[in-house]
Parts: structure tokens; sequence; C-alpha cells
């Protein structure tokens, strides 16, 4: 036969004693009736005097199974150490201290007072706290009769935590009688998950299985997922037939590499150690005789096959184990068979369980990518609320800005600013939001009035001179704010999360920035399409001289229009702070990925923003679940694969076409 | 009817002039060749300013001549610096390695001193196997080879993909900085293979040289002085014949030259492949005075610091970014080193480290708004000035 390894080894050993008591408990609730409290304990009294974790769980299951009346008492006096033991005969009493040092004594099972003892004719038992967490559990089963909807609760909620055997039967009969809707709701789900760990019947246990199939819930994939624990056996003859085998695995297959295998062996002593490079240096090392190792000179021993042939004549002296290669491990391998075995022992609930598994991965896998999209969206949202402003002066205007990201860090500064005068956080944003929009929109003004109107045909020398306004402002909140990160706090009732089950969730503070750019770009399409500026703007974009002769002032609406792409720019920075820290270099985050947004979606054009927002945002999503737990990766991959798009689309997502398109 | 280049070109031979003299100045300055007079960490960063005049030069081709803003040669730089920065770490490792293993009771096999490189160099990172774009770290002419060609290779088919799509103007500039950015993260993880963020370090020993630092930086200068040098014959070269010409043309109005005949995008790639392998010289001369290199030096706003050096100095000129470079670098140096005296405003004292890049910000706007030509332009006026005293006289 085989010899076995417990990889699963906790588990199995766990579920072994959970087994052992549920099947006492099976017993000697038959059994015990006549048993009173104090019976039992003079039974079990060694294991009762010295209580150890280990070895009380039969006694306390037992008073617990007992059906008494009084058993729930007495596991509570016992837990808060108030049982004593009279060391005249034995017996075990409830005690109160009636004066110093001086005791009252009542039975457990009648409640009769005895008489008062002093304290050294007594013995209390101190159960320890892996004894009191025992009597705890037991206690559990008691109070989910009790009459506190809160208590019931309660038990529940231990029980979830720690399902145990013993509980099954009383929570099975508490059912009934419930009246709390929802409380009857969670004890049958409890029941259903406690059958398939603990009842004997395998055809009850496959019948709840069936019934959590697709089920969301962690609890129930932490039920289940026990069950198809395997652990690796190895046996030279024939597969057993007595144990549940989960499938035979070759030796040098994906699951299954030799040398893990050979291990395997190895750990098993069934095979002495394989011989590594470092086992032979270290018996050469060791083997060294005046300069010599087996008569090679050490100074020969830089060449591997000169190494192997010392340590052969070492081992042909017996000096040292013999040599073990891969053609000996091989062969040594062919000798054995390896399969898993699942630690559970009935077919049909391993086939059950992995049945319902498999369709609970599938649910699970279709809700990840629904909460994937979610997040995607607010992503996108994210990264639309950055470029809209620069939707407005790169793509309408045509404007380089590269001070856009210090827009957004201004507008995020003026969020904290406002923030450490009002304590109150919803009244601060509030207040924050028109005042950022105030704040960039006259810092936009004054740019374009003192360099960008000079600069409107010359694109590249924007872009320096929009840089060196960015690394100025940077700089300039460096030397205001200092270089540590400021807090811009969101509301409260923008805590949590809107939680769907356990799989789906999203923070509110992402639906609120959704929702925010929703209204932004209503707002943009509002201006552009219904307002005397948007009007104008357009004209003026289209052709500034035949708007100037129909009484357009240029001028006025290029200063305008930059305004308010830079006025957005500050509100988004509001709500970007809201989520990331506010520093002063902030704006070094977004503005490529800004750009990128405008350029992929199409250049003048809000949909193009959207559009390129949207595909930039789930593209992240999508390559950051690729590879996950590597986000500079991902931003990698997708700034390739920016770059790769644009040589298929030069003109974005959404181009523009005929006469709009200038150039 | 052909003239040499140095005669369409005079100010080659006034360059050269000025820079051998400069370079025999300093050595007889120097401590490691001269009287000690300039200390060993500022004959550093006079070489390393050299490597940055070469490297705007460079610049300067792609953007004054060419008209193509790129705001990716800084990565080329730094990729330069880190090709040789594998080499140096590489065989710096070796012998220390090596030394310590013979130190041992038997000698090393082979594949014990490179397991023990591999967990030297790379421990830091949590791996200890050599990545494969190690390969050829033991050789230092095969290293030598791919400072040039693996920038080269990666400026070749980014500006094929770019030039061929018709990527021009502003677009073109997002494009190269998009490309830079996306480099420095890869280069920040720390399975890029190349030590993430912790970077390459130690370069300034040269493996297997026991001269002092003082004798090693001297090489460098000397050799980052030659490379200025010969970049900047090669690209007075370039820029005075017909090829130059096309690029000026291309600058001017690209759509006209491609009416003319000529293939644009060609000549594009040419010029932008060719000044990506200059600026990996540059690098691979920079990083070793360095001494250490990592991730955060090709971040794109070191391009951009790059563009604005020419631009100060003058576009279009190659001395301009000779200027522009040397002078920008040595003076933020000055700045930021804390060697400037603040000034005290009573209820404020002006700091120059932290008030530096603000000025230089603003220095920046003035320049393109008010000189648009830079400090070049003032040779300009001083060209005018006598043009016109001639003309009166």
């Amino acid at each position: 036969m085989g010899s076995r390894l417990f990889l699963g080894g906790l588990i199995t050993m766990l579920r072994t004693l959970f087994a052992c008591l549920a099947l006492m408990c099976w017993c000697q609730t038959g059994l015990a009736q006549e048993l009173t409290v104090q019976e039992i304990l003079q039974q079990n009294k060694k294991l009762v005097e010295k209580s150890s974790r280990k070895t009380i769980g039969p006694v306390i299951a037992q008073i617990a199974a007992s059906n008494l009346s009084q058993a729930q008492v007495f596991l509570e006096a016992w837990g808060s150490k108030q049982v004593w033991q009279r060391r005249s005969d034995g017996l075990f009493f409830f005690g109160t201290e009636v004066a110093k040092r001086q005791y009252e004594l009542t039975d457990p099972d009648s409640g009769e007072a005895v008489g008062e003892f002093t304290k050294k004719q007594l013995k209390q038992l101190k159960p320890n706290s892996g004894v009191r967490a025992l009597i705890a559990t037991a206690l559990v089963q008691f109070q989910l009769f009790d009459p506190d909807p809160a208590k019931r609760a309660e038990a529940l909620q231990t029980m979830e935590r720690v399902p145990t055997a013993m509980h099954l039967a009383p929570l099975r009969l508490s059912i009934d009688n419930e009246q709390d809707a929802d409380l009857k709701a969670r004890k049958s789900r409890l029941e259903r998950l406690l059958t398939i760990s603990f009842d004997p019947d395998t055809a009850t246990r496959v019948a709840a299985i069936q019934s959590f199939e697709g089920g969301l819930g962690v609890d129930v994939r932490a039920t289940l997922n026990p069950l198809v624990v395997t652990s690796m056996n190895i046996t030279s003859g024939d597969l057993p037939t007595d144990e549940n085998i989960a499938r035979v695995i070759k030796p040098g297959s994906e699951y299954l590499s030799m040398p893990a295998a050979y291990d395997l062996l190895v750990a098993g002593k069934l095979a002495p150690p394989a011989t590594s490079a470092e086992d032979i240096r270290a018996a050469l090392v060791a083997h060294i005789d005046g300069g010599q190792v087996a008569k090679i000179s050490v100074a020969q021993l830089s060449d591997p096959e000169i190494r192997r042939q010392a340590y052969d004549r070492l081992a042909e002296q017996s000096l040292v184990p013999a040599f073990i290669g891969e053609e000996d491990i091989a062969k040594k391998l062919l000798g054995y068979r390896f399969y898993e075995t699942f630690a559970e022992t009935s077919v049909a609930v391993t086939d059950a369980a992995q049945a319902a598994l498999s369709k609970i991965d599938l649910n699970v896998g279709m809700n990840q990518t629904l909460d994937l999209t979610l997040d995607a969206i607010s992503l996108a949202s994210i990264y639309f609320l950055a470029a809209i402003g620069l939707a407005i002066t790169f793509g309408v205007m045509g404007v380089i800005n590269m001070a856009h990201g210090e827009f957004i860090m201004m507008g995020a500064y003026t969020g904290y600013v406002v923030q450490q005068v009002i304590p109150n956080h919803t009244v601060s944003i509030l207040v924050a939001l028109p005042l950022a929009f105030a704040v960039t929109f006259a810092a936009g003004v004054v740019m374009e009035r003192l360099v960008i109107r000079y600069l409107y045909n010359r694109p590249l020398e924007t872009l320096l001179a929009t840089f060196g306004i960015s690394i100025a402002l940077q700089q300039l909140a460096k030397n205001i704010f200092g270089t540590q990160a400021r807090p811009l706090t969101a509301p409260g009732w923008l805590d949590g999360a809107w939680v769907m089950n356990d799989v789906v969730s999203i923070s509110y503070i992402r639906i609120a920035i959704f929702i925010l750019a929703l209204i932004f770009l209503c707002v943009f399409l509002f201006i552009m399409k219904r307002t005397r500026l948007g009007l104008e703007t357009r004209t003026v974009t289209q052709n500034p001289r035949m708007a100037a002769s129909m009484g357009i002032n240029p001028e006025r609406v290029n200063m305008l229009t930059f305004g308010l792409g830079s006025g957005i720019a500050g509100v988004a920075g509001v709500a970007i702070g809201l989520f990331a820290k506010v520093t002063s270099e902030m704006g070094n985050d977004y503005i490529v990925q800004s750009f990128m947004t405008v350029v992929v979606g199409g250049v003048g054009n809000i949909w193009g923003a959207l559009a390129g927002a949207t595909m930039i945002g789930f593209l992240q999503k999508g390559i950051e679940w690729g590879y996950p737990s590597n986000t500079l990766a991902a931003q990698t991959y997708m700034i390739i694969f920016i770059i790769i798009f644009i040589q298929f689309k030069p003109r974005g997502i959404i181009a523009l076409k005929g006469r709009a398109a200038g150039d | 009817m052909r003239t040499s280049f140095i005669a369409k070109y005079p100010s080659v031979l006034v360059f050269l002039l000025a820079l051998a003299s400069f370079t025999i100045i300093v050595t007889i300055l120097s401590e490691g060749f001269g009287i000690g007079v300039i200390s060993t960490s500022f004959i550093k960063t006079l070489g390393k300013t050299l490597c940055l005049c070469l490297i705007a030069v460079a610049m300067d081709l792609v953007w004054g001549f060419a008209g193509i803003l790129s705001l990716g040669h800084f990565a080329f730089f730094g990729l330069g610096g880190y090709m040789i920065g594998m080499w140096l770490m590489y065989e710096r490792t070796r012998l220390i390695v090596t030394e310590a293993l013979m130190q041992g009771q038997i000698p090393p096999t082979g594949s014990e001193v490179i397991d023990s490189i591999g967990s030297q160099i790379f421990g830091v990172v949590g791996s200890n196997e050599f990545p494969l774009i190690w390969t050829f770290a033991d050789s230092l002419g095969l290293q030598l080879l791919l400072v040039v060609l693996v920038p080269g290779i990666l400026a070749l088919v980014f500006g094929w993909l770019a030039f061929r799509s018709r990527v021009t103007g502003v677009y073109l500039s997002i494009l190269t900085q998009a490309m830079t950015l996306a480099l420095a993260l890869y280069l920040f993880q720390n399975d890029s293979g190349l030590r993430g963020n912790n970077g390459l370090s130690g370069l300034q020993n040269l493996p297997g040289v026991e001269a002092p630092q003082s004798i090693v930086s001297m090489w460098f200068f000397l050799a980052s002085a030659m490379a200025l040098g010969l970049g900047y014959s090669l690209a007075a070269w370039i820029v005075s014949g017909k090829f130059g010409s096309v690029l000026r043309g291309i600058r001017d109005n690209e759509t006209r030259v491609r009416f003319l005949g000529y293939s644009v995008e060609g000549f594009k790639l040419a010029i932008f492949t060719l000044t990506a392998c200059i600026a990996a010289i540059a690098g691979a001369l920079y990083y070793p005075q360095a001494g250490i290199i990592n991730p955060a030096e090709i971040v794109p706003i070191a391009s951009i610091y790059l563009a604005v050096w020419v631009a100060i100095g003058g576009r279009g000129r190659l001395y301009g970014a000779v200027i522009g470079a040397g002078f920008v670098s040595l003076i933020s140096t000055w700045f930021t080193g804390g060697k400037a005296p603040d000034i005290p405003l009573g209820f404020y004292t002006i700091k120059w480290v932290d008030w530096w890049l603000v000025l230089l910000g603003l220095s920046f706007v003035g320049v393109t708004l008010f000189a648009p030509k830079g400090i070049g332009g003032l040779f300009d006026l001083m060209k005018k000035r006598r043009a016109r005293h001639e003309h009166t006289s």
C-alpha cells in the first residue's frame, strides 16, 4: 500500500474531529436520556478536572446534547468559572461567594442549596480560554431559541463564523418555530450549509449542495471548497479502490514536474534525495585531503565534469551516497503512480460539489466581468473629466496647453483650502466646485491674455511656453503647500459602496464622479449648441476672419473659451482630489492621459473625447485584469496600444469630416 | 561647384577651436592631469554638460532643422546609458564575485559564478536569474554595439509607424512623449530586467581599471569633448549638404517638399533615427560619469527640458543648442546645488532651491514670447549691426 501524504492535513484533521463529535451527539442523544449533568460529569471526572481544549470536547458535547434544561445553565456557569468541586467526594456544584473565602454550593441538577463551605474544602474549575471557547460554541445552540431576536441573530453569526457539527441538530429544530422572516431565511441557509459539511446522509448533502448551484455567496464557496480539497498519494502497485480518487497524475506533466514528483518520493522516504550541484560541492569540500579530492587536484575542480568524476570516486569508496541524477530520477519514478484523493470519501458528494463549484465559478466570472465593466466605466469617467477641459482648449481651439494638468491641481488645492475654512464637508464641496471654476477660469483668462494669444499660429512654441508655465505653477504650489500630499475629504454620505452581491460592488464616490461626468457632458453640449458663446466659439474656430466681419470679437471669444476649458479642468480637479491625493505633481498623472484621450477620440469633438475616455478606461482595466498587481505594466501596454491604434486611425475614433475637419 | 561643408558652415571651425581650447584649459587646471584647480567632481559636471550639449545638438538637428519636436530623445539617451551600464555593472560584479569565490576551498564553476553575479545584481528586485536582455552583457564589444542598435531600432520602428501615418506637429510631440512615458513606466517595473526603480549603479567604476577617479573622470571628459566635436561636425556636415536643405524644406513646408518628389517620410525617419543614435552615444558617455541610472532619468519631463535648452540657446543653429544646453544645465546645477545666495526680503527669504524652477519656467515663456531665436539670436543682432556699420561707412 502507498503511504499517505496529508497536503490538506489541517482541514482533514478538523473534519475528522467534527465528524466524531457529530457521531457522538447522535448516539448519546438516544442513550443518555436518563443521565443527569452530575452523572455525566462524574463519568468524565478526570477530563473535567484537568480540562484541556483537546480532550474536553466530547464531555461538553454530551452535556449540550443531553436535552436537560439545566445543561445551558451549567455550561454558562462553567464558562464563567462558577463551578466548584467538593474535595471530599469529588461532586461538582455551582458556587457563590457569600462571605470572604466562604461559598454556598447549589446542586447543578436540582438547583437546591447544599450548604456553605470554605475555600479550602473546594476546588474551582478554571477552564482555560480554549475550553471556554468550546463551551461558548456549545452554548450557541441554546441561544437559537432565545426569545430575543438580537440574541438569536448573534448566535447565528457565531455559527456562521465557526460552523460545527453539533449545531446542526438544534439549528434544524429551531427553524420551524422561528417567527422573524429574515432570521428564518438565514437559519435555513445556514442549515443547508451545515448539512453539506456535517450531515451523515449522502443524498441529503447532495441535495443541499445542489440547492446552492450558481450562488455567489462567499460562505457557499467556503463550505464547498474543503469538500474538493485533494491530497497527493503515491503507490507502487495498483490504485486503491476504497478511496475517492480525484485523478491520476503523470510525473513530468504540467501538474507535477519530474523533480517535484521525486521530491514527493523523497519526502515519503521512498527514495534517497537527488544529488544537487550544491551537494557535490559540499561533499568535495568535506573530503579535501592535502590539496586533493579523491586524487584530483583542487585547482581542477572549476570544471563541473571533473567535479562529477571526483564525486563518483568518493562514492565508489562509499564516502558519499551514490550520485542520483535526472536519469535515475526518471527510472525511479517509473515504479510509482501518483494520484490525488479527496479528503471527502463520498463520490456523490465530491461530484456534486465540483459541479456546483464549476457553475458558481461561471456565475462568479460573469459577475466579475460586470464588476470590471463598472470599474472601467468609472475610470473612463475620471479620464473624461480630466480631458473635457482639454477637449475645449486643444480640441476646439487647437491650443496645446501643457499646463492643463496644473489647472486640475489648482482646482484640487482650491478644494483643499475651502475645506480648511469650512469644516462641513458637504457645504465645503458645494462651495469648492464653483470657486474652483472661478479660480481656474481667471487663471486661464490671464494665461490666454498674457501668453497664448501671441502664439496662436505657433503650436510647438505654445507647447513650450505652457510647459514653462506648468513647471512654474508646480513649483509654486510646492512652495506654498509643501511636498506633502493634502487630503480632500469627501462628505460622509459619499462613503461606502453600493454592494450588489459578494462579487459586484462600486463605491458611491465613483458613482458621483460618473454622474458629474455626465453633467459636464450635458453642460458642455448645452454651452456649445445652445448659447451665444458656443455659437461664437464654433464660428471663430472655423473661420476667425469671417467671424470678425460678422461682428464677433474673436479675441474676446478665444479668451472666454480658453477660460471655460480651464475652469472645467478646475472643477474636475476637485472631483479627482476626492479620491486621489492632492499633490503639486498630480497634474503630471493626467496630462499625458488627457492628451491621449483627446487624440485617440478625435480632435474637435466632445463625443470623440467621450469615446477616447471610454476606450482608454476599458483598455486599462482590461489590461490590469490580465496583469493583476502590475498597474505599471498595464499603463505601458496601454500606451503602446494607443501608439499602434493611431497608426490605423490617425484622426481618432470619431474623425471630423468635410469642411469641419479644417486644414 | 562643390565646396567643402566647412566653407558653407564656417562656425564649425570656430566651434571646434573653442571646444579644443576649453578642453585644453580644463585639462591643465584639472586634478587628474594638471595643476588641480578644478575638482574631480566639477570635471564630472563639465564632462556631463558636454554630453548634454551633444544630445542638444542632436535635438537641434531633429527639431531646429527638420521641425520634428521630439519629446523622446532623452529616452534614447537613457537607453544608451542603460546599455553601457549593463556591461559596467556585470563586469564589475563578475570581478568582485570571482575574487570572493576564489577565496573558497575549491574553485568555482562557471555556472556558480554566473548564479552568484545574478543574485548580486538582481537580489534587490527579488530575483537571481539573468533576464534575456542581459545575454550580451558579458561582452563590451557587443554591448557597445547595442548602445547604438537598441535606441536606433526603437527610433526606427517608432518613427516608421509615426511618419508613415503622417502624424505631424503637436500630435507627433504628444506621441513621442507617450512613448517616453511608456518606456519609463516599463523600466520602473521590477520585472523589467533592469532592476526597476533601483536602476543600475556603481557605473563610475571602470572594471579592471586601477586608476583613481580623478584620472578616470578626465578620460571621460576628454571622450565627451571628442564626441561633441565629432557630433557637431557631423551635424554641420549634414545640414550643409543637400540632405540638410531638404530637411529645412520639410520644416518650412512639408507638403511642398512632398510635391517636389522627395520622400518626406524617408528623410524624417533617417534624421530621427540618426539623432536617436547620437543621443544614445551621449547617454553612454554621460551615465558612467553620473555613476547611476534609473528610470526617473527618462520621464517625459527630461525630454521637454531638452527642447527648452535648445529653444533658449536658439533653434536652427547648432551652436545655439550647445550654448543653450551648457548654459542652462550649468546654471541649473548652480542654483539647485544650494550655492546661489538666498535673497532676504525681510518678510520672506527667497531660497533659490525653491524658486529656481519658477524662474526657469517663466524664462521659457519669456524666451518663446520675446526672443524666439534664443541666445543665438544675439549673434544675429551683432552681425546685423556690423553689416549696417560697414554699409554706412
